[in-house]
């Protein structure tokens, strides 16, 4: 009873209840990769290049190929995990950010736009990006690495219901 | 529809409507202030003047010196243009600016999104009679043309359009004028004008604690070595100059640095005055009919009407020296007007510094509720004085560290060192004083906010504004904690926050000021 009486008087956030696609988190380590890839080739040729000094190219590149697998191996999966989103007749909530968590809700009726966005590798993926904005420059929700049909079916409802409702406070 | 044959209203004149009544897209066109014409080219003219000045001064013969002459040619020519190929209407449902020679653009903006109307006179305009005309729209967020501009009208147009769109706005309901009579028709009253505050000369005094003079003499610097530049003169070593500073190299350290100081203090007090004076001499601010006006300046006059129903809020802020003297400030918080820095010059300024409780009177009266204003602040407990402390500390450490680092190792001398020792007592007040402004509270529609101690500022937003939540929490505040909740509005600064608050009180009180927005999100209590 006091517990009950405790959570209604002291209210948090729920993380919101939908996860993304579960192909974003190849699609995160494939776009992670390239950065990676680069910095070890550049490491291998200045190895080559550079006659003396040996062991110290070793230790680096070994630390270099430790952090990229660590990065590739954690950071999808803990991405996939933080990224969260959610909606309800009348809001939208978002959750994003693994070191930094950042929730977003915006009410439904004070939507100004609903875009959805898909880069190249995004496509081979088949996933999509949706974007929703309100009157404040402050308030975009972002929606990253949604199932293309799940983003579809979400802008077709959200633009419905906007057309539908009167005023964004500006 | 209109009949054909309706007449067509070209006549600038303070009794007539500039709203054309004529659906004709070709019609209804209006240009601007013919005079205009002439001020452009003085104006450019007297941006050259220090430059002149200069070359005439120091008796230079140089080719280069007279290339910014083609450069005011060259704005002149522009203006000229500008003026040919400018040209307004306002009908019952846009204004419209159509600019442009061979390529036409037409800028439309319907008249239900017109926020603010700012009009400046500046020195020439004011001789010619002249105003500058920016409509405010609530679309753009920070982009750098905001709204539109009609550089110049005549100010009996000005002030005619100004009426005409803030007060006689053609809504739905009202009848669109279909009969020709309408050219007849008496201008619609004027509405009741209150006044809220008008401006005391003994305001003056606070002047010199807003460090206003700081731009001035910034601006004059840039002006003075920008000048020296084009007319290729070297004012650090020009005879004037180095007399001064024989002068001081022949007193002791000590007594030249307390000189310098006490010059700079005074240079910059009178600076302050002479700005504040220029900007604020005859302010008013007044509430007419659904909108306020704010009318203020000596030289330059501006006045900024801003639409009450777009109005959703006010920023009341306290810069340290200003506080220190029991002054402030305040700013409304709309849209389609520029905040944050600089915003006391904008259109957006309430009240220029006077004292802190003339300037509360006149928030509440704004709000038309004493409540935000008086209500006490909910502090935000130990993790966010902790936070305060350990911030500010921290850069004041590493501060005093890299300064007794000089003096150790690179044999600064000991003052240094002293200096980055006394960084940290001062750390310890600022994260005292940091802490002591934190504070919110939601009373009578308002949510309340503050926070700040170099510039203290407290937001008092209506819960009407805010059109959505953002909670952060930084990886540090996790650990505290705490989050930092944003409440997103389309006026002022986009959004504002509760910071370092615990996730429990930030969220009871975001509730109260959207119901049924967040607590569907909320931990239910079955989980518990």
């Amino acid at each position: 009873m006091c517990q009950d009486f405790l959570v209604t008087l002291a209210p948090t956030l729920r993380p919101p209840a939908h996860l993304v696609s579960r192909r974003a988190i190849a699609y995160w380590t494939v776009r992670a990769l390239p950065a990676w890839l680069v910095l070890i080739a550049a490491q291998v040729i200045w190895w080559l290049a550079d006659s003396n000094g040996g062991s110290w190219h070793v230790i680096v590149l070994a630390v270099t190929l430790l952090l990229a697998a660590a990065h590739l191996i954690i950071m999808p999966q803990w991405r996939y995990r933080v990224h969260r989103w959610e909606t309800s007749p009348d809001a939208v909530y978002t959750q994003s950010g693994w070191f930094n968590q950042e929730r977003r809700i915006a009410p439904i009726s004070r939507i100004q736009t609903v875009d959805s966005h898909r880069g190249p590798f995004e496509q081979i993926f088949g996933l999509a990006n949706v974007t929703v904005t309100t009157a404040s420059a402050a308030g975009p929700l972002h929606i990253h690495g949604l199932d293309l049909q799940v983003a579809q079916q979400l802008v077709h409802e959200l633009t419905t219901i906007t057309q539908a409702t009167e005023g964004d406070a500006t | 529809m209109t009949e054909p044959g309706t007449p067509v209203r070209v006549d600038i004149g303070p009794d007539q409507m500039l709203t054309t009544t004529v659906d004709d897209p070709e019609q209804g066109w209006r240009r601007l202030s013919i005079r205009m014409l002439l001020v452009h080219p003085v104006m450019e003219l007297m941006r050259f003047i220090p430059v002149l000045v200069l070359l005439v001064f120091f008796n230079r013969r140089d080719q280069n010196g007279f290339w910014p002459l083609l450069a005011v040619g060259a704005f002149v020519a522009l203006g000229v243009a500008r003026w040919f190929t400018t040209r307004y209407r306002v009908t019952p449902t846009q204004v419209q600016v159509r600019r442009g020679l061979l390529s036409k653009s037409t800028l439309s903006v319907p008249r239900d999104r017109v926020r603010s109307v700012d009009m400046t006179r500046h020195f020439m305009h004011r001789l010619l009679g002249l105003t500058r005309l920016t409509i405010g729209t609530g679309q753009s967020d920070r982009q750098k043309q905001d709204g539109l501009q009609l550089d110049a009208l005549t100010s009996g147009a000005a002030e005619q359009l100004r009426r005409e769109l803030l007060h006689e706005r053609p809504g739905i309901d009202v009848p669109r004028a279909a009969s020709g009579g309408a050219t007849s028709a008496p201008v619609a009253a004027v509405p009741r004008e209150t006044v809220i505050a008008r401006f005391q000369t003994s305001w003056v005094r606070y002047a010199p604690f807003t460090l206003s003079g700081l731009t001035i003499a910034g601006a004059a610097i840039g002006l003075v070595a920008n000048a020296a530049r084009q007319a290729q003169v070297d004012i650090l070593n020009a005879g004037p100059v180095t007399e001064v500073r024989h002068d001081l190299n022949r007193l002791p350290v000590v007594w030249a640095a307390i000189a310098i100081a006490i010059l700079l203090l005074a240079i910059i007090a009178i600076l302050s005055v002479v700005a504040y004076v220029l900007a604020a001499w005859n302010f008013a601010l007044t509430r007419v009919g659904g909108t306020l006006h704010v009318s203020r300046g000596l030289v330059t006059t501006r006045s900024t009407t801003i639409e009450e129903r777009r109005l959703r809020g006010v920023e009341f802020s306290e810069p340290l020296l200003l506080r220190a003297v029991h002054g402030a400030r305040a700013v409304a918080i709309t849209t389609g007007l520029r905040v944050g820095r600089g915003a006391e010059r904008g259109g957006s300024m309430l009240m220029p510094a006077s004292p802190a409780g003339e300037v509360r009177a006149a928030a509440d009266a704004v709000l038309r509720t004493p409540e935000p204003n008086s209500v006490p602040l909910v502090p935000h407990g130990a993790s966010a004085r902790r936070r305060r402390f350990t911030r500010a500390l921290g850069v004041a450490a590493v501060l005093c560290a890299a300064l007794v680092a000089l003096w150790f190792w690179a044999s600064w001398p000991v003052w240094v060192a002293w200096l980055g020792v006394a960084m940290l007592p001062v750390g310890a007040l600022l994260a005292a004083d940091r802490y002591r402004s934190l504070g919110h509270a939601y009373v009578d529609g308002f949510l309340v906010t503050r926070q700040g101690s170099v510039v203290r500022r407290r937001y008092m937003v209506h819960s009407d504004g805010i059109i959505g939540w953002n909670e952060h929490q930084s990886f540090f505040q996790r650990r505290s904690g705490v989050v930092t909740l944003h409440a997103t509005t389309a006026a002022g600064s986009q959004s504002y926050e509760i910071l370092d608050v615990t996730p429990q009180v930030g969220l009871a009180v975001a509730d109260r000021a959207t119901p049924g927005l967040l607590n569907q999100f909320f931990v239910t209590g079955d989980r518990a």
